[in-house]
């Protein structure tokens, strides 16, 4: 299972990095989306996946579920839709400034 | 226990808060905002003294006994960068006040720049390293918000870069925490140290190690900067000195923290890593610094040269050289501040950022061109001014530890501060003035005294360096003995 998880979180990752490798402002973003989807399952990867027990740690069960990692995706979560809220916005600034959704037109600024 | 702690943190967030609802007052933002920076201020300063008479203090939120719950952790060095963060972004805001114009002040400004004092007063004191990620984003928000805020051309072309690269550098991060906790078992800081200690630094761990240098070098602008100079020259003066002063230095910290209390076993390989990454960046920010005219993109480059010089203090980790780092540190955030703020000054009164167009200045704004004098002889690190105490020990501690390499191009890069600096000050201030006298414009004092004051807290911290070094030697002895952090987490 875990090595399943594992391959998905890397075709994730590729799939992120072309995104991000474009030149569209759009896609960007979407790549964003993508790569925080792929740290999320790492994380719940690196907790243990499925062990079949409750996230209580007793004196008398012997498996338990690690519920940390559960914790950290649910703030990740959190964070990284404030982030593509923001940037989707500020794609749509950049838009209605420059008519343009493309990066390459947006060269930076000339040392005369 | 100590609930002083998580004042700097809830103070600025509590009323950035309630100031959203008083968006039209502007008096009631300006000034709720300048007191409640103020008294963290105070507050900081009170508890850095309680630090040095009870030793290290620790707050768990909810009474979760560590390495359970999330804790807030102060020391010297946190205290003493919390400190020095109120105090230029109070100057920074009052700064703002005359300069920053009514439009952006009614878009929520000052909520803004309070939720990002906090994020970066919460990222010095956690204890906790998925709580750190966490204040990191809150300040990196409230940073995309006010890089972008006004929304000129410039601006939103400059954050989408800005707002992607960092997008980017948190995914490391959390890529990071998670193999970190996949392979130790923890996240609160003393407790992974310990644990690391224990069980040795593995080749696992080291690697994991550099993947967190990646994510700091890339906050801190470590060899990655190039993102650095472009988003630092856009946005609106005060708000570029609170960058400058502020948001590099929070990547800082975290580095030292990483590689003085978790990643210290292995100094061969990591720590001659940040010697090479410190020693390219101290080059690359040199011809940086030269190669423009554009005066804020000189000043960026003067922030790249810094945090290439205060990681060679970490780079040599002798006592002496991480002294000299702290000491440097603060130095740095309170005059690149000062350096932003009197440049920014210069674009505003000349209306033209390139040097070769302005010339004269010192007949008109006489203190404004003395100020610029002193900064730039405090970065240079002449004595008695507050660069030379960190210079000269960062320094002795590259002697100890035999890197002559890095000391050369450490001292090399202070002359090439001083000469992309000179440069300014002979073409800007020095020269016939272009301007004829009904041309003028007056310099308000609302824009002089903050850059005074700056000048006048570099001249203390030089002058003063007797009563500022208990403060520096006790968080650098932390900082060299982690047993001392540990112990103070782990075992009260």
């Amino acid at each position: 299972m875990e090595t399943l998880i594992i391959i998905l979180t890397g075709v994730l990752v590729s799939v992120a990095t072309y995104l991000f490798l474009s030149r569209n402002v759009i896609r960007i973003i979407l790549g964003t989306a993508v790569l925080t989807h792929a740290a999320h399952l790492l994380i719940m990867t690196m907790g243990g996946l499925k062990t079949g027990g409750v996230p209580v740690l007793g004196e008398e069960t012997s498996t338990f579920t690690d519920a940390l990692p559960q914790a950290l995706i649910l703030t990740s979560i959190v964070i990284s839709f404030a982030v593509t809220a923001f940037l989707l916005v500020l794609a749509y600034r950049l838009y209605q400034e420059s008519r343009s959704d493309d990066l390459s037109e947006l060269r930076g600024m000339v040392n005369e | 226990m100590s609930n002083i702690l998580v004042l700097p943190v809830v103070i600025p967030v509590l009323i950035g808060i309630i100031l959203v609802f008083f968006r039209s007052q502007i008096q009631i933002q300006r000034w709720l905002s300048l007191a409640s920076i103020l008294s963290v201020t105070g507050i900081s300063l009170y508890t850095l003294n309680m630090i040095q008479s009870e030793g290290i203090l620790r707050l768990d939120f909810g009474g979760w006994q560590p390495p359970f719950g999330i804790l807030f952790v102060g020391d010297s060095f946190s205290l003493l960068l919390v400190f020095t963060t109120s105090l230029v972004a109070a100057v920074c805001l009052i700064y703002a006040f005359y300069s920053i114009g009514e439009k952006r002040e009614r878009m929520f400004f000052y909520p803004f720049v309070l939720l990002m004092v906090a994020g970066v007063n919460g990222s010095f004191l956690t204890g906790d390293l998925f709580n750190l990620y966490v204040c990191f984003e809150v300040m990196l928000l409230a940073s995309y918000a006010l890089i972008t805020l006004g929304g000129t051309k410039p601006q939103l072309r400059e954050s989408i870069k800005y707002v992607t690269i960092n997008v980017l550098s948190s995914w490391f991060f959390l890529v990071a925490i998670a193999y970190l906790y996949g392979t130790v078992g923890t996240l609160n800081m003393a407790h992974l140290s310990e644990r690391i200690a224990e069980a040795g630094q593995t080749p696992l761990l080291t690697v994991i190690s550099i993947l967190f240098l990646l994510v700091f070098g890339l906050k801190a602008g470590l060899l990655l900067y190039f993102w650095l100079p472009g988003s630092y020259s856009v946005p609106p003066t005060a708000v570029a000195a609170l960058f400058g002063g502020l948001l590099t230095k929070v990547g800082i910290y975290a580095m030292f923290r990483m590689f003085t209390l978790l990643f210290y076993h292995e100094p061969a390989i990591t720590h001659t890593i940040i010697g090479i990454m410190a020693g390219i960046t101290l080059i690359g920010g040199s011809f940086g610094a030269i190669a423009y005219k554009d005066i804020r993109q000189i000043v960026s480059f003067n922030v790249v040269i810094a945090v290439g010089f205060i990681l060679v203090g970490l780079a040599a980790a002798t006592p002496a050289a991480i002294e000299g780092s702290i000491y440097y540190l603060v130095h740095d955030m309170l005059v690149k501040a000062a350096l932003f703020l009197i440049a920014g000054s210069m674009v505003a009164l000349t209306g033209t950022p390139m040097i070769d167009r302005m010339s004269g200045l010192i007949r008109h704004y006489p203190m404004l061109g003395w100020s610029f004098f002193i900064i730039m002889l405090a970065l240079a690190g002449i004595p008695p001014l507050s660069g030379f105490m960190g210079k000269f020990l960062i320094g002795q501690g590259a002697i100890e530890s035999g890197a002559y390499i890095l000391l050369a191009l450490s001292l090399i890069s202070s002359i090439f501060v001083l000469y992309s600096l000179l440069r300014i000050f002979l073409n800007c201030f020095w020269g016939e003035s272009t301007t004829s006298e009904e041309e003028v414009v007056p310099l308000s004092k609302g824009w002089l005294v903050p850059c005074v004051l700056l000048t006048a807290a570099s001249i203390g911290l030089g002058l003063g360096a007797e009563f500022v070094s208990p403060y520096v030697a006790d968080a650098a002895k932390t900082l060299s003995n982690p047993y001392i952090y540990i112990d103070a987490v782990l075992n009260k």
